[in-house]
């Protein structure tokens, strides 16, 4: 094979996972010292869907990473992560909450939040907000904010080293990895894992679980027909496993696959995966 | 063939009536899903796959990155070897170019290999007004030039018929332009291709001229190459006197050594096999073998446009594989049509807008929205292009290029949104007013969702696009940060 030495930079194409994996080892090393070394500062970043939806799903993050013995704090100054302009092609108009972000954020170690897709959002797109707006220090103060930036089962399996979080959920549950979790980030089957820890908890196989559920943020209205399409068949697949509750790690999802069930009457309720993670035997 | 994709109406239109062909969705998951399947289990088998990928996208991108000398070394290759080298800017030149050479022979039918560069610039449209007749002699174009119908795939552009559509179009048309289907032909697979192979026998031997294009190009030896399953594009590339190859400016690979790589990654990734039957490779002219005029095109279109694109041109290393089609989830409920163009699916939801630029027609500009952004197509592309990054870089091109003129809603409320997430303050307000709302929904509801929260079903336009078929949860009554301020963290929580 001709290869010319370096001409893989040429276009700088996207890293590949082994790579993506080997920096992010490197880096969950340094996280990992710095909570066992007991001087770790975290924040929540509730995401605002969860914030003006649903609430429960951010206290519950709350309770949960109390119990594992996190202090989070959540900075009141946090708004949204700005993936619903970036992903509509409005980037001038996500400027002021990628601005906001790292306002809000720089000051700590870890941000934790309940979303693959808004974590997904913060290491892949913030540097692309910030490259338009041509300010060089905002571009830096990104490169420093966005991979410390975790999903909540990453933060828990990588930084705090836990699969147990010693909850307690006696229902026969069913996990749709969300797109952005699984690919974007690549979870890979950190919820699952802690699923399986949990009391009393039968977790069932959803069919075809990798497939997307439709919702895409602004598609499930731009396309609504199409999202709908998908969604029927998500929801078929989860009433085919039989499962009483359907989990997730995005809300967002969650709200599209569970508007769907609902519609049908289907019977199946939708829980966000730190919900289950904050039950114990005390809250049953 | 007389139907064309000019005209066509926009992603989300074309797909609610897509979406409401049964038969078609039928054929669709059937398709897709068995060539998903074999695509998973040859590739799995390939320990280095990632490598591979790594190194089909790099030679791809340093090919590009040089492209200009490339192409002047595969010219002179290719006239040391006795091809006559045109270079065409646009459709147009391209295709006036393949009728000038047709007409100096007075010819006026020509058979096809199958060919993504010639339907993009709709070649046997133009050939037809100058009364040529081009025959598609690959099984699936063949079904789609005698149904009068439009390719909906890359690889397999009849993927939206079934066998049984398949035979009555065979009964009904073949018998107009060739050797008819026999009368008692049934939906066998082997019969139906049986009758194909017999029409097209006749093709292949009455035909002067033979269009084709090119999987790649070889610049340092002028070699073109033609990556098959069928055989006829061997038989088109073999009998005919004259052989014109359409070849898009980027299928450039500079030397032999590069090949290995893609003819690796092509079969496994497009038909899921581990090499494709027919591999034909050609440098200018055989003296006694073979065609003994041949031309090339070599085609621009749009792919400098695309090459200036610094995040979009890595879609210009596409191998038309289809691997990402057969993963879409879009795709496979919509099908190949509802994106008006011969590259369907999410190549083509980058790949149009890169070649015709954006904010320029309506059609165009909704393909990159045709997309959930749930990555399938990446993971699955041989080459790594990442069709999501380039969707979401293709959407801001869509929406600045409409910046100077009257925003729509959809821009208005994306002002407001950016504003309001510009300050923690005005995100505060806009949920104390969702609170209030909540609570009167929840009041005035009578539905609630399993588990018991109150649920909204009916919400008024553009709100009717999300309840038409889902529910909604009401907006609780305090968001997750008035609860923090009230309960100071939690701490003075009541219970």
């Amino acid at each position: 094979m001709s290869l010319a030495p370096g001409s893989v930079k040429v276009m700088q194409p996207t890293p590949a996972s082994s790579q993506i994996d080997e920096w992010r080892e490197r880096s969950n090393k340094w996280a990992c010292e710095l909570w066992h070394s007991g001087r770790m500062k975290v924040a929540l970043m509730v995401t605002c869907v969860n914030d003006a939806m649903f609430p429960e799903t951010g206290k519950a993050v709350v309770r949960l990473l109390r119990r594992l013995g996190v202090d989070v704090d959540f900075p009141a100054a946090q708004t949204c992560c700005a993936q619903p302009m970036v992903n509509t092609g409005y980037l001038d108009e996500a400027v002021p909450a990628v601005r906001t972000f790292v306002d809000t954020f720089e000051p700590y170690d870890a941000v934790v939040t309940p979303s693959g897709s808004c974590a997904g959002s913060v290491r892949h797109q913030h540097a692309i907000v910030a490259r338009r707006t041509g300010d060089a220090a905002l571009a830096e103060r990104v490169a420093r904010t966005s991979p410390r930036t975790y999903e909540l089962t990453e933060f828990l399996v990588d930084v705090l080293g836990v699969e147990d979080v010693g909850a307690y959920f006696p229902h026969r549950v069913t996990y749709h990895p969300t797109c952005h979790s699984l690919r974007l980030l690549g979870v890979g089957d950190r919820p699952q894992r802690l699923l399986r820890a949990v009391r009393g908890l039968r977790l069932v196989d959803l069919p075809a679980a990798e497939e997307c559920c439709g919702f895409g943020g602004t598609f499930a209205m731009k396309n609504a027909e199409t999202s709908v399409a998908m969604g029927a068949d998500k929801a078929r697949h989860v009433r085919e496993s039989a499962a009483e509750v359907l989990v997730a790690g995005d809300n967002s999802c969650l709200m599209h696959i569970g508007g769907v069930l609902s519609r049908q009457r289907a019977g199946v309720r939708v829980m966000h995966l730190a919900e289950i993670l904050a039950r114990t035997e005390e809250d049953a | 063939m007389t139907a064309t994709f000019v005209g066509m109406p926009a992603f989300p239109e074309a797909a609610r009536a897509a979406l409401a062909d049964t038969q078609l969705r039928q054929n669709l998951t059937h398709a897709t899903g068995t060539i998903r399947a074999k695509r998973a289990s040859v590739v799995g088998e390939v320990a280095e796959w990632e490598e591979l990928r790594l190194a089909g996208a790099a030679i791809k991108d340093n090919t590009l990155h040089h492209l200009d000398e490339h192409l002047l070394t595969l010219e002179a290759a290719l006239v040391e070897r006795g091809a006559v080298v045109h270079w065409a800017r646009d459709a147009d030149e391209a295709c006036r170019i393949v009728a000038e050479v047709a007409k100096s022979h007075s010819i006026d039918e020509v058979v096809k290999v199958k060919s993504m560069a010639t339907q993009e610039i709709g070649l046997n449209e133009v050939l037809a007004e100058h009364g040529i007749a081009a025959w598609e002699t690959d099984l699936a174009e063949l079904i789609v030039q005698l149904g009068d119908d439009l390719p909906s795939h890359i690889l397999v552009p009849a993927i939206h018929r079934n066998r049984a559509e398949i035979r009555e179009i065979f009964r009904d048309r073949m018998g107009e332009v060739g050797r008819p289907a026999p009368d008692d032909l049934s939906d066998e697979p082997a019969e139906l291709a049986g009758a194909a192979r017999l029409h097209l026998r006749q093709k292949f031997l009455d035909a002067k001229m033979a269009v084709s294009g090119a999987n790649f190009a070889v610049a340092e030896t002028g070699t073109l190459v033609v990556v098959e399953s069928e055989g006829n594009g061997r038989m088109c590339l073999t009998l005919p006197e004259v052989l014109v190859s359409v070849v898009g400016i980027e299928k450039l690979v500079p030397t032999w050594a590069d090949l290995d790589v893609f003819l690796q990654l092509l079969p496994r990734s497009s038909t899921g096999e581990r090499m494709n039957p027919y591999t034909s490779t050609w440098a200018g002219v055989t003296p006694g073998d073979g065609p003994q005029e041949v031309h090339v095109v070599l085609l621009d279109n749009g792919r400098t446009r695309a090459l200036a694109d610094e995040v979009g041109r890595q879609a210009l290393r596409c191998i038309r594989c289809s691997a990402c089609l057969n993963v879409c989830p879009v795709y496979e409920r919509t099908g190949g049509h509802a994106y008006g163009s011969v590259y369907p699916g999410p190549i083509g939801a980058i790949l149009n807008p890169l070649l015709k630029g954006t904010g320029v027609d309506e059609q165009t500009d909704s393909l990159p929205y045709a997309s959930t952004l749930c990555g399938a197509c990446f993971e699955a592309c041989p080459v790594r292009i990442d069709i999501p990054e380039v969707l979401v870089h293709l959407r801001s091109k869509v929406v600045d290029a409409h910046r100077d003129q009257r925003p729509k809603s959809e821009a208005l409320a994306m002002r407001a949104a950016g504003w309001a997430f510009g300050d923690a303050r005005r995100l505060d307000l806009a949920e104390k007013v969702s609170g209030v709302a909540g609570r009167v929904a929840g009041r005035l509801s009578r539905r609630s969702l399993p588990g018991g929260r109150s649920a909204v079903s009916r919400l008024p336009w553009p709100g009717s696009r999300w309840s038409d078929a889902r529910d909604l949860p009401a907006p609780p009554p305090e968001s997750f940060r008035a609860w923090w301020r009230r309960t100071r963290g939690g701490n003075e929580e009541e219970r």
